[in-house]
């Protein structure tokens, strides 16, 4: 059969294309609940009206994207068993516990309250309906937690054994599964960029709206609250990124010499900033490095070697002749390669800019009085105590930070493409290889089908989700009315003159 | 009783409280053209389900992912066996959450309509589907000795699952009208509860053929229970109904669906997933499970998780438990 339109292909890229879109929701799901959540807490506790507007504003972009998050996970739940059978009976035991305790714990959480956020403005007391969002907050937190430790387990297993007579993995420490290094690790790293990448979204959005001069007071706070969120989720993405680096090298060097083809086992290890490499003859042509750095990702420290692919698919080799025996162990090195430079460069360049928005926009720290600014004005660009930036730059500053809104995206998707391609050949590294994972039973014809309907329907979507982010962004806040200010004081809403038919304060 | 037991009784009751809660969410979704006669009355519709449909699919989540965790053969054989009626299914769950959620946000005629469309059929279609796949689960379907489906798609589609299929279509729309009458008011509300009579009749005539099928197939004395209790429920949600008591006959309706998919799952016992190829080959509580040490586990988590779940959602449904008519509609939607 050509091996592009095998049915472990078409599967893969099916897995892929969902995933990748799924995950675009997902993070901005994750820090604009929060967000949201905070800008809400805001308003609660000081009564400030531009709170109340900002809390409407931005939330009613997370609904628009959390909408996408829930119904694309919905297929993520279920091809494990429509299109990797054979993992999911492999691996059920063990990998299936964290799904469905996402489910109960956090999904139906998460699920709940949104449906009270949403209809219960008029329905609930001012705090117990701020409490709803921070619930649909820690809702989406604990279910990445339990999905991502369900991945850490294809990535690094722990807590098992292989009962030879069934020939499935068997869960034999559940505790040790849930909270590993790698599961950690991964968590601390993808929480810390999902803030990245909701940050950059409202730093994004604010700044056009400032760029423009308008609705200024939202649009000031949310800068400073998305300012100081994107440089915090920042720095804490590049040390968590560390920390994941440090446990993929021991887990999977394989994955790290690919990360940075290096062919060769090197001491000191260089970190590769550019190269052309030659895959079937296993060397770069061009190379532009710097000395040392890949030995500090690695290892902590500038000299020591590291293994590079070509060695490591000898060990690799020795080790599963017996078992797998499969003829390559390297992944698609330019895949791995170039997907951990965009993730690094897409994400960082996001940082550096709110870095320096952060330090343009200060407030009061070395500021000359005449350039510090009140609350409806639009934030002066400050190079130092006494100079501001000049207008034409300025512009350009406003402009960078709205065009880059959505870099962390990008970056998300490839820091998934990296690790999930960057594991192959194996699905679950070091014991199931991916071609022994796909559902036997299922044609060609059939995942065609369902990758097609798949693209095209998400393709779809797409164009509808940004039409109408786009549509609201440009909305700006919406007016506050007198029921907004006044929220009910009893649990499904006030009595009393004409309350049995007032209107709803939303319906669909 | 084994943990695998306990497991199955779990994984019917989840989808026991799916069938029951996005029952009436997918009956509404139908009613959009049954009932309503114009937009504002179709907004209403939709509005009485607005702040919970979400919560309630999230029963199938649930269901699914207790089913990979506790019975992964059963899992994996019918999720991939049943591909093309499952992508179907997903395809109609994605459209039908979207539509949920974007009809509101744009003014356009065009738009709103479009979105309405969709939820009217994604509604339809999804709750036959489910009909189908639930008859085929119970009735059984080929599967080899290496717990591989090898049957066609045209072999899910026999006579008694089309008539499971229609079976829950109508029990949904049926369900779905009796809770219109409890959660609307005005015009609507009287035409709803006159709906569901009508509604009900057909909702007995398919049930009765169903169930006895199903019970002269792979009927026991528990599944025989569960039957007469569905039938009597049914009878008393439809006389209900008549008599214009619109939370008994929600009850009744509720009752009829607990006790028609727990018949099925009473007949199914202790079978996952029959094979009709040879009866070695079925998947069953035993063959198909997860490990005691997963499932106690997992047995821990939901005894915490699910009464918390109950409580919350039930709290929900209080807190929106008024009735709605044209007057309650916001002005501008969803803005």
């Amino acid at each position: 059969m050509n091996l592009a339109l095998a049915p472990e292909t078409l599967a893969r890229w099916q897995f892929g294309i969902t995933t990748v879109y799924h995950f675009l929701f997902v993070p901005l799901t994750i820090s604009l609940a929060t967000l949201t959540a905070i800008l809400q807490t805001a308003w609660v506790r000081t009564n400030k009206e531009k709170y109340l507007k900002a809390t409407r504003f931005w939330g009613k972009l997370f609904l628009i994207n959390i909408a996408m998050g829930v119904v694309t996970g919905i297929v993520q739940e279920f091809q494990f068993g429509m299109n990797w059978s054979d993992y999911s009976r492999f691996v059920g035991d063990i990998f299936g516990a964290p799904l469905a305790f996402e489910a109960l714990i956090a999904f139906f959480m998460e699920s709940t309250f949104i449906g009270l956020w949403i209809f219960g403005r008029d329905k609930l007391p001012k705090k117990l309906h701020l409490a709803t969002i921070w619930l649909v907050a820690l809702g989406t937190v604990a279910s990445a937690y339990f999905i991502l430790a369900a991945n850490s387990w294809m990535q690094h297993p722990v807590g098992y054994r292989l009962n030879e007579k069934t020939g499935r993995a068997e869960m034999t420490d559940f505790f040790g599964i849930l909270f590993q290094n790698t599961a950690l690790a991964q968590f601390f790293h993808t929480m810390t960029a999902a803030f990245l990448t909701g940050a950059a979204f409202m730093v994004g959005i604010s700044a056009y709206h400032l760029l423009r001069k308008k609705h200024i007071p939202v649009m000031r706070s949310s800068l400073r609250l998305g300012l100081v969120t994107l440089v915090i989720a920042g720095l804490l993405t590049v040390i968590s990124g560390d920390r994941l680096g440090k446990v993929m090298y021991e887990q999977q060097p394989m994955k790290m010499a690919s990360a940075e083809a290096l062919w060769e086992t090197q001491a000191p290890a260089p970190f590769s900033v550019f190269s052309y490499g030659d895959v079937d003859k296993g060397h770069n042509k061009v190379a532009i490095e710097i000395p040392g750095v890949l030995s500090f990702l690695a290892h902590d420290n500038f000299y020591e070697a590291v293994p590079g692919i070509n060695d490591t698919n000898a060990q690799l080799k020795e080790k599963y002749k017996d078992t797998v025996g499969l003829d390559d162990y390297r992944p698609n090195i330019p895949v791995a390669y170039w997907s951990f430079r965009w993730m690094i460069g897409f994400g960082m360049a996001s940082f550096a800019l709110g870095a320096v928005g952060l330090y343009l926009t200060r407030r009061r720290f070395w500021l000359a009085e005449r350039l510090r600014t009140g609350e409806d004005e639009r934030p002066r660009l400050a190079l130092t105590r006494n100079r501001e930036l000049s207008p034409r730059l300025g512009v350009w500053y406003w402009r960078l930070s709205a065009l880059t809104l959505g870099f962390p995206l990008i970056a998300n998707a490839w820091g998934w493409i990296f690790t999930e391609t960057g594991r192959q050949p194996w699905v679950v590294y070091g014991v199931l290889p991916t071609a022994s994972a796909v559902s036997p039973g299922v044609s060609q014809g059939e995942v065609l089908t369902s990758l097609l309907v798949f693209t095209a329907l998400y393709a779809i979507l797409a164009v509808i989700e940004v039409k109408l982010l786009v549509k609201y962004v440009k909305a700006g806040p919406p007016e506050l009315t007198e029921a907004d200010l006044n929220p009910p004081t009893r649990i499904g809403g006030d009595t009393g003159d004409g309350a049995d038919d007032r209107p709803m304060a939303f319906s669909y | 009783m084994h943990l695998h037991d306990v497991w199955f009784v779990v994984i019917a009751v989840l989808w026991i409280g799916y069938f029951f809660l996005e029952g009436f969410d997918f009956g509404v979704g139908i009613l959009t053209k049954l009932l309503a006669r114009d937009r504002a009355e179709r907004r209403v519709l939709i509005n009485t389900i607005g702040p919970v449909w979400d919560g309630n699919e999230v029963w199938l989540l649930s269901a699914g992912g207790a089913t990979f965790a506790a019975f992964p053969e059963w899992y994996a054989t019918l999720f991939s066996g049943f591909y093309l009626p499952l992508l179907l299914i997903l395809v109609c769950l994605i459209v039908r959450g979207v539509a949920f959620e974007y009809r509101a946000k744009r003014d356009g005629e065009r738009w709103q309509r479009n979105w309405e469309h969709a939820i009217f059929w994604t509604s339809l279609v999804t709750a036959f589907l489910w009909g189908v796949a639930f008859a085929n689960i119970v009735r059984g379907v080929k599967i080899d000795q290496h717990m591989e489906y090898v049957g066609s798609l045209g072999d899910l589609l026999n006579p008694y699952a089309l008539l499971g299929g229609l079976l829950t279509l109508v029990l949904f729309t049926f369900h779905g009208a009796v809770f219109t009458a409890l959660k609307t008011l005005g015009d609507i509300r009287t035409r709803a509860r006159r709906l569901a009579t009508g509604l009900g009749a057909a909702t007995a005539v398919l049930a009765l053929a169903f169930l006895l099928w199903t019970q002269a197939q792979r009927g026991g004395t528990a599944s025989l229970v569960a039957l007469l209790v569905a039938v009597v429920a049914l009878l008393a949600a439809i006389g209900t109904n008549l008599a214009g008591r619109e939370g008994w006959s929600f009850t009744f309706s509720g009752l009829t669906i607990v006790a028609a998919v727990a018949m099925l799952f009473l007949a199914l016992f202790p079978d996952v997933m029959p094979s009709t190829l040879h009866p070695d080959w079925s998947l069953t509580v035993t063959n198909a499970a997860s490990t005691p040490y997963t499932l106690k586990i997992m047995t821990w988590c939901a005894a915490f998780a699910t009464p918390i779940v109950l409580l919350y959602q039930g709290w929900t449904y209080w807190v929106f438990r008024k009735r709605i008519g044209t007057q309650h509609l916001a002005p501008s939607g969803g803005h």
